[in-house]
């Protein structure tokens, strides 16, 4: 199934894109994809947290057809 | 008043939109960017957001503060791209009829945006730069 995947900060740096179009195996989490995106990364998951078609979501949340998947950094607004 | 703005923002024009005669207490807060971070002198400040929901976060938060104070009205605007030092990347302003709640509205609503509003800044120094990260957020516990 198709996602589309958005990055931010230091996460879009890292990918050298702000978004893009997936294509997952049925079943996945959100954590899951992250894992599998940023697998080497310098950021942990642990401090990620994850938004699914803009509402928050916790990494275990199971992902589907053309969701709209962020994964957000440590925040810096203020 | 919710907004993301590219643009200086009118501390003025903010404050106005929640101007009211059952309002006893006005209050703004402004933040600041600074010039210096841990000793290292910046040269600029970079914001970049997941647009709608931060603006849809930051509405949620406006709503939650109605909820908790009643009479209270919020305006919310963040600066996004390049900000000059000294100049304020966040107004909030509220009002409400007595001040204790203007405190404690204003004071809840930054607190909330640090910690749920995708917002991120880039400080830019003379050699190098760092994504900044707000304390206190999930991402530190403990902090």
């Amino acid at each position: 199934m198709q996602v589309s995947v958005f990055y931010f900060a230091m996460l879009r740096e890292q990918r050298g894109r702000a978004d893009e179009s997936l294509h997952v195996e049925a079943g996945l989490t959100v954590g899951g994809l992250y894992e599998q995106i940023f697998a080497a990364g310098s950021i942990g998951a642990m401090s990620i947290m994850y938004a699914v078609n803009q509402s928050y979501v916790s990494a275990d949340h199971m992902l589907a057809e053309n969701d709209e998947v962020a994964f957000i950094p440590p925040l810096g607004g203020g | 008043m919710i907004a993301l703005t590219q643009e200086v923002i009118d501390v003025d024009a903010v404050v106005d939109t929640v101007r009211r005669d059952a309002a006893g207490a006005v209050l703004v807060f402004e933040g600041v960017t600074r010039d210096t971070h841990d000793g290292r002198g910046v040269i600029r400040l970079e914001y970049e957001a997941y647009g709608q929901m931060a603006e849809a976060e930051l509405k949620a938060i406006a709503a939650d503060a109605v909820a908790q104070w009643p009479g209270l009205r919020i305006a919310i605007v963040h600066r996004m791209g390049l900000v000059g030092l000294g100049e304020a990347s966040v107004v909030i302003a509220v009002s409400t009829p007595h001040r204790d709640a203007a405190y404690s509205a204003s004071r809840f609503a930054i607190d909330a945006l640090k910690v749920r509003v995708p917002i991120w800044k880039k400080e830019v120094y003379a050699d190098g730069s760092v994504w900044k990260a707000n304390a206190g957020g999930i991402h530190e516990p403990g902090s």
